[in-house]
Parts: C-alpha cells; structure tokens; sequence
C-alpha cells in the first residue's frame, strides 16, 4: 500500500546515531535475570537485542526483539518505557537508564530497511484459526498461531491492518508505515488478509464458528461513546478516533478553526490534542473532569503535549456544546470537585468560545460481535476469559482491548501483544490436544 | 611538591615520564612539542647509519565495546629520515631544554665497525644515552635485526659490549618480551656491561582480518605482516616482565618500564615494581603529549598525601612481595560480601560465580533483593568482585585466624 502523504511534522523521537548506538549498547551491564526483560510484558530478552547491536549481529538482535514482541517496531515507539524497561534498568540509580526503546527501534528500523524476513511457518497443522481483528493483539495471535502451522485467516473491517497502530496513534508518534511492515512480517508467514471485511456483516459469526477450528477475538473497541449532552451532532463535533484517522491518513478534516477543545485525559485525547496543534490551530486546550494526577495519558505524552503548545484545564466537564447554524461555536464548562469525584459544582458555569470540540472519553464496547460468538461478557461489555484467555465459547480466545478491564496495565500496545501471543498458544494447545 | 627527578643508570631527567622510542618521536618538532608540554625525556625513533623506507599502511588498533585502542599494533620500522637530520634535530632539542633527557634509539646490522661507527657518528651531539632497540619483532628482525638479536641471549651480551666498548654516555638496552623468559637477555645484558635495561618492547601480533574483505588488518595493498603490539592491553605482560627482572639477581641493573602505561597510576605501579622510570608511547598516540601534565599532577599529589619526598623513594618497594606460587600462604582465607545498600541488581556477580567460580551466591526467592554469598563455600577468587559494575560494591574480607604460614614449598620441602 502507498499511504498518500502526511504532512504532520516531524516525528518525535529521533534516531540514534551510529556514535550514540556504539556508546549506549556498549554501555549495557548485560544484567542476569535482568530487571528491563522482567519489567517488558512480552518478555523481551533486552539484554541479548543490545548486546547483538554492540556486535553488530542487527538481524539477531532485530529477530530477539520480533521474536517476543510481533509489534517490536511499533513498542519500539509507542512504549511509556520509563513505566517499563527503561524504568527497571538498574542505571536507575544514577538516573541515566540505558536508552532501550531507541536502541529496539534501531534494530527494528535495520530490519525495515533491509526487508529482512524474519520468521518462518510452522509445518502445517492442517488445523484452521480465524482471527477477528488486525491490531497489535490480532497480529501477534495469527503470527504465532502461523509459527505453529496452523493456517490463520485475519478478518479486518478496515481498508488497511494494524488496528489502533495503523489509524489510531498521530504518525508522528507512529508512522502507519511501521504498523503495516508488521503487518507485512505476519503475511509473509502466509496468513492470509480479508481486509475490509466486517464480522457480523459481511461474514456472519456462525460461518466462522463453522469454517474454523478456533477463533481469536482481537477486536478491540468501538467508536468514542456519546456524552449525552446537547450539540454532540453538531458539525465541528469529533470522535477524536475519526479525527486522527482521516488526518494520518492524509484526509482532509475540513474548517477545524482557531480553537480546538479536546475532551479526556488518555493518550488518545493527546493524540487529538497534538494533531490539532500540527494541523495549525493556534489555541488547543484539554479538559478533564478530574486531576492531572487522575489522567491516563502516559507522562511524556502530558509532556510531549506541553511542549507542542497544548493547554490543560483539569477538574472542568463539559455541559453542553453551544451550536449556532448547525455549527459548533462554544462550549459551556463547569467546574467539578477536587476530591476525586469529578461532582460537578452548581454556579461555576461559563461558556468558551471554541470552532471544534473533539471528545476522546473512551471507546464503546462491541458487544454485539461477543455475542454473535456466545461469548459471555460482563455488564460493561468486556469479554469473559479464563487464564488461557479462553472465553465461554470453548474455540473462541479473546485478546487485547476486548478482554482488558480498565485500570491496571491495560491498553499498553504491548499487553495487548502479550495477549495476542497468549491466546494463540491457548489455541494452539487446544488444536493439538484434539488432534492426538 | 614531592621531587620527581630520576636517575636511570646515570641519565637524568626532571620526571620519570619519558616518551618512548616511536612514532611520537618522530622528529625535532614532535619532541620539542613534547618538552614544552612537561615530558621529562625522549628516546629519539630508532636511528640508523642509513634511512629505511616504510610501507602504509601502518598501525591498526584494538576496540573493546565502545573504547578504542585498548591496545594496538604497528608494521612500522625505525627512522625513515637520514641519519645527519635527527642528529642535527636531537642537538637543537638538546639546547633548547638542556635539563631534559634525549636518549637515542639505535639499530643496524650485527658487526661490531657497524655499531662503533653508529655510535661514533651519534655522539657528534650532545646526547644522553643511547637505548638499543633489540626488540622489534617486525620487518628489522627479517634482516637479522631488532628482535632477531634480542632473542639470542649471546648476541645481546655481544652487542652491548661492542657498544660499551665506542660509547661515552650509558647504555640502556631494550628487550624484546617475544621470548620464553626475559631474564635470560636482561642477564645477558648486564653481562655485556649494560647500564640499564628497559622493557618491554611490542609483542608478536596480527591485529585482526576484516570480516567483509576478508584482509588482514592493517594491510598493505592487501597483505600484511605480523606487527608489534602495545598499549593498555600489554600493561600485565610488561609488569610481570618488569617484576621478574627486578627481583632476579643475575640482572642488578636498573630498568627503564615501558608497555602500556597511560597514566601516572600505571607508573606509580611500574616503579613499585622495580622501574626507576617509565616510557610512554600508546597513550600519546592516542591522545597527544598533554596528558604528561596530568601524569606530572597524579603523582605528585600521589606522593605529597603519603609524605614521599621523592619518586626514587617508592622504586622497588613491591618488589619482595612478587615471590614464586611456591611461597604463598596457603592458610591466608579470604570471602566476598556484597553490600546491599550500594548493589544494584544487575545480578553480574551470581552467574559470574555459578558459572564460573565455585556456585557460592544465592539470588533471594524476590529480585529486588541483593545476591548473599554463601561464605563457607567461597573460595575468595574475586571474580565476583571484578565483574561488578557499583565501585567498592563487593568487599573481599580477611576470615582465617591470620597467625598461621603454610607453603606448598615447606608441604614438598621444596628447594627455594
């Protein structure tokens, strides 16, 4: 796929020179049982990537990164690393942990630009998995299910695969680009790719249920749920997850204005936020209903956010979006508690003028597909499963946002690899189970 | 200020920091620079009655991680300017820093009129000393040179008489460590009349092959040779060398210690191990003349905080403390404890020591406590403690009674 261009600025992390590469992989202690592989969620072996790169063995080092992490490349980038990693490497104690997320990046980049194939498919199985869903948790299930012989077939809605990588994350945090080489990484195993196709649309849930021996469920969330309030149809109203698709995908979003409010506080509102800045929008400012302390955003995404120009208005909610001629033109705010409660405090309400309001307050859950494939869930739509990430339905293994419960670690492009992997291993056993 | 001034076998000099005989000392305006940054002397690059022709390229260095030239080798030979030119360079030197000490490097074929004449021809200037290079092991010992003599004891002993016999200045005699046991040329050298010897020339070596070419490194229009190798990486190989010549008493003349001293820490260690000064030469390759000022500073302060009034006072004071394995103390008991307020976890120690020492550290059941060394089973080898990256992490601590001595040369009534 050629992505038309995307004029967004420049990305956010720079690549490592050679001198700097040299410096900081020869500055590895090469720990035992180190504390940066237990702290990765997909277990990657940090120090043998590095002490590969010191040696100058890139493709080791970019299969020791892949090899744990089928979205190595895309963590390389996205990862809060000083949350994981970064922040368990034993340097700490000077404050100046060894740069791991730029180093995995440089292996990885070393892997994209030579096309590198990296993996092999197992013997085949004779055995056949759908996998709902092409996000990180989709690619790394059909990865290692194709690993292990079965043949995988992906089912995607969308045009392209990558999921929330692909569409969902500002390019200049994460080119789409690298999000499809992984992508390309899991077809060249020979899984096969039915792009736009949607599971209860196109294709009924019982078709696959009867065509395959095991389902992974990796689809993730639905669109940015509705606030209830009056303007919420208005033009010049957002999801934010509709917003920064047609912006990295080089689309137009059309007259956005001078003034952009973002509501939320997670990574996507961010997102949202910073795009607006590089589309040009001179005034762009978040609002949450609770303290910074409360927001989900990563730190250096608040930071990277900061530095961009973007205003933060914490223990503030939107009432209602002002609309004059079918058109957002303010936004009537009140004040909330500062105990946690995000109660909002009759008296305190004022209107701001604003051209564009984009709300990035979570995502809805696609509870109908879960039931499509009689998979319990509980009241917030989050699907059931047991430690093998099994659901109620036996051959139906679910993985990613689907199963997270909010808090925790969840949503981390990582955990959710890791549960990719999880799940195809659960499948796996249960199809060589039965074949004996 | 402690005084720095040495004497090695009647040559003088304000520091022990000479430069040794190499590229650095080159020529006139190498060794001027080097005065003015503070060396203390120069051993002139090797003089012979006529120039040879060099080949390029010349030297390859040797990488660990992220540092370079831990070590490195040359395929370069000695002077390749005429004879009349150095001497003029070394006596306008000479005048401009009287007080420093010029020694100059010789080589040339193995006749005594070759030598006399050699000889005769460098004390038309004022010099110092003379040092004969029999230890290049490359190119010059092909043609029965450098290294070539210095591996026959009986030459050396031949050599340096034939020297002693022309020269009116002392002579230092430099040896080659491409030899099974140094001491026999040192002795031969001091049999000659020597007035001193130095060590430790440059090592066999081949630097390396290039992985994508497949050449070896360096090479020459894709050749190479074996070269000479120095630097940081020989520094063990020198002291030891330095070590066993001092506390042997067929050699009794003073030493001049050369191999891979790069500051005044490594000189500190040289002359307690029997050198009355130092050489110097990878160090400058890689950084320049300036670090003299630094090497001038460390050892100074080094002797003002213990009360030395002068470097001469710590040459050889090591020196009975290096005896044969045979007299160790076989009761001496030592352990490592690690401190777990400094330890950061990384672990190194334990599979350092389940791997490869005597499997005597424990990781507690939760990681974020530190390794504990099972102390009844520790052998006190170290290793432990050399591979931990935390400074003074790792304690090795006395445990036995410290009343006893007991030898394997009293066990077999070994004869000393």
């Amino acid at each position: 796929m050629t992505l038309p261009p995307v004029n967004l600025g420049p990305p956010i992390a720079k690549r490592l020179s050679r001198l700097d590469v040299q410096i900081e992989a020869n500055r590895c202690l090469n720990c035992y049982d180190a504390p940066c592989t237990r702290a990765c969620p997909t277990s990657i072996d940090v120090p043998r990537f590095i002490g590969r790169i010191a040696t100058g063995d890139l493709a080791g080092s970019a299969h020791t990164i892949m090899d744990a992490n089928p979205v190595g490349a895309s963590c390389a980038r996205v990862c809060p690393t000083d949350q994981l990693c970064e922040g368990a490497c034993v340097y700490n104690a000077d404050e100046n942990p060894i740069r791991i997320g730029d180093l995995q990046r440089y292996a990885t980049d070393w892997a994209i630009d030579t096309g590198a194939i990296l993996f092999s498919a197992g013997a085949p199985t004779g055995k056949r998995v759908a996998v709902i869903g092409s996000g990180p948790a989709g690619l790394a299930a059909a990865r290692e299910l194709a690993r292990a012989g079965h043949a995988v077939t992906i089912f995607e809605r969308d045009a392209e695969p990558g999921g929330l990588d692909t569409y969902g994350i500002v390019p200049f945090r994460l080119p789409a680009e690298i999000a499809l080489w992984e992508a390309e990484q899991v077809r060249a195993l020979g899984v096969e790719f039915r792009t736009g196709v949607t599971v209860g649309e196109t294709i009924s849930a019982e078709t696959i249920l009867a065509e395959y021996d095991a389902v992974i469920l990796a689809v993730g969330m639905g669109a940015v749920p509705r606030l209830g309030i009056e303007g919420e149809d208005a033009a010049g109203a957002w999801d934010a997850l509709d917003f920064i698709r047609i912006a990295k995908m080089g689309g137009d979003v059309g007259p956005i204005g001078s003034t952009v409010a973002v509501i939320g506080g997670g990574n996507t509102a961010i997102d949202a936020a910073t795009c607006s800045r590089r589309l040009g929008v001179p005034s762009v400012t978040m609002y949450y209903r609770r303290g910074a302390d409360r927001m989900t955003a990563y730190g250096f995404e608040i930071e990277f956010a900061k530095v961009e120009g973007v205003e933060f208005r914490t223990y503030t909610l939107p009432k209602r979006i002002v609309v004059e001629n079918g058109r957002v033109v303010g936004l009537e705010l009140i004040s909330t508690a500062d105990d946690g409660s995000a109660r909002p405090l009759p008296g305190t309400e004022r209107i701001v003028a604003v051209d564009t309001v984009i709300l990035a307050i979570g995502q809805t859950r696609l509870v109908g597909l879960l039931d499509a494939f009689g998979v319990r869930h509980d009241v917030n739509g989050i699907a059931a499963v047991d430690e093998l990430l099994c659901t109620s339905n036996p051959r139906v293994f679910a993985a990613g946002d689907v199963m997270f419960k909010p808090g925790g670690t969840d949503a981390m492009v990582v955990e959710a690899a890791q549960r990719g992997k999880q799940a195809a291993y659960s499948a796996d056993l249960l199809m060589r189970t039965e074949t004996r | 200020m402690a005084d720095l001034s040495v004497d090695l076998g009647g040559i003088r000099s304000p520091n022990p920091f000479w430069l040794a005989s190499a590229p650095p000392t080159n020529s006139g305006y190498q060794v001027m620079r080097a005065f003015a940054a503070g060396w203390g002397g120069a051993v002139w690059k090797t003089l012979a009655l006529e120039p040879i022709v060099n080949v390029t390229s010349r030297f390859a260095g040797q990488n660990m991680g992220a540092y370079r030239m831990t070590g490195m080798n040359n395929i370069e030979l000695i002077t390749d300017r005429p004879l009349d030119e150095n001497l003029r360079e070394i006596a306008e030197c000479k005048a401009k820093y009287p007080d420093r000490a010029i020694v100059a490097s010789l080589m040339t074929e193995c006749t005594r009129e070759s030598w006399h004449e050699l000889v005769r021809r460098c004390e038309t200037v004022p010099i110092d000393g003379f040092e004969l290079n029999f230890g290049c092991p490359h190119g010059m010992s092909e043609r029965g040179q450098g290294a070539a003599v210095g591996q026959d004891p009986e030459l050396v002993e031949l050599i340096t008489r034939w020297v002693k016999e022309a020269a009116h200045v002392p002579v230092i005699v430099k040896l080659t460590p491409n030899i099974t046991d140094v001491r026999y040329t040192a002795r031969a050298a001091a049999k000659g009349g020597a007035d001193a010897v130095s060590m430790i020339n440059t090592i066999n070596s081949l630097m390396g092959v290039d992985l994508d070419t497949w050449l070896p490194i360096p090479h020459v229009d894709g050749k190479s040779s074996h070269g000479g190798f120095c630097g940081p990486a020989v520094k063990p190989i020198a002291l030891n060398m330095v070590g066993a010549c001092a506390r042997d008493e067929g050699v009794g003349i003073p030493i001049s210690g050369i191999g891979g001293i790069s500051d005044w820490r490594d000189a500190v260690e040289f002359m307690l191990m029997g050198s009355s000064n130092v050489q110097v030469c990878t160090a400058v390759m890689h950084h320049g003349f300036r670090i003299v000022a630094d090497m001038i500073d460390g050892l100074n302060n080094y002797l003002d905080a213990r009360g030395i009034a002068s470097v001469r006072e710590i040459v050889g004071k090591t020196v009975p403390r290096f005896v044969d394995w045979n007299d160790l103390n076989l009761d001496y008991k030592i352990v490592a404890r690690i401190d777990p307020e400094s330890c950061i976890r990384c672990n190194k120690c334990y599979i350092a020591c389940e791997d490869a020492a005597h499997q005597c550290i424990d990781r507690p059941a939760d990681p974020r406590l530190a390794p504990v060394v099972d102390e009844a089973h520790c052998v006190g080898c170290n290793l432990c403690a050399m591979v931990c990256p935390v400074v003074d992490c790792i304690e090795m601590v006395r445990v036995d009674a410290g009343d006893t001595v007991h030898t394997w040369r009293e066990k077999l009534s070994v004869p000393s």
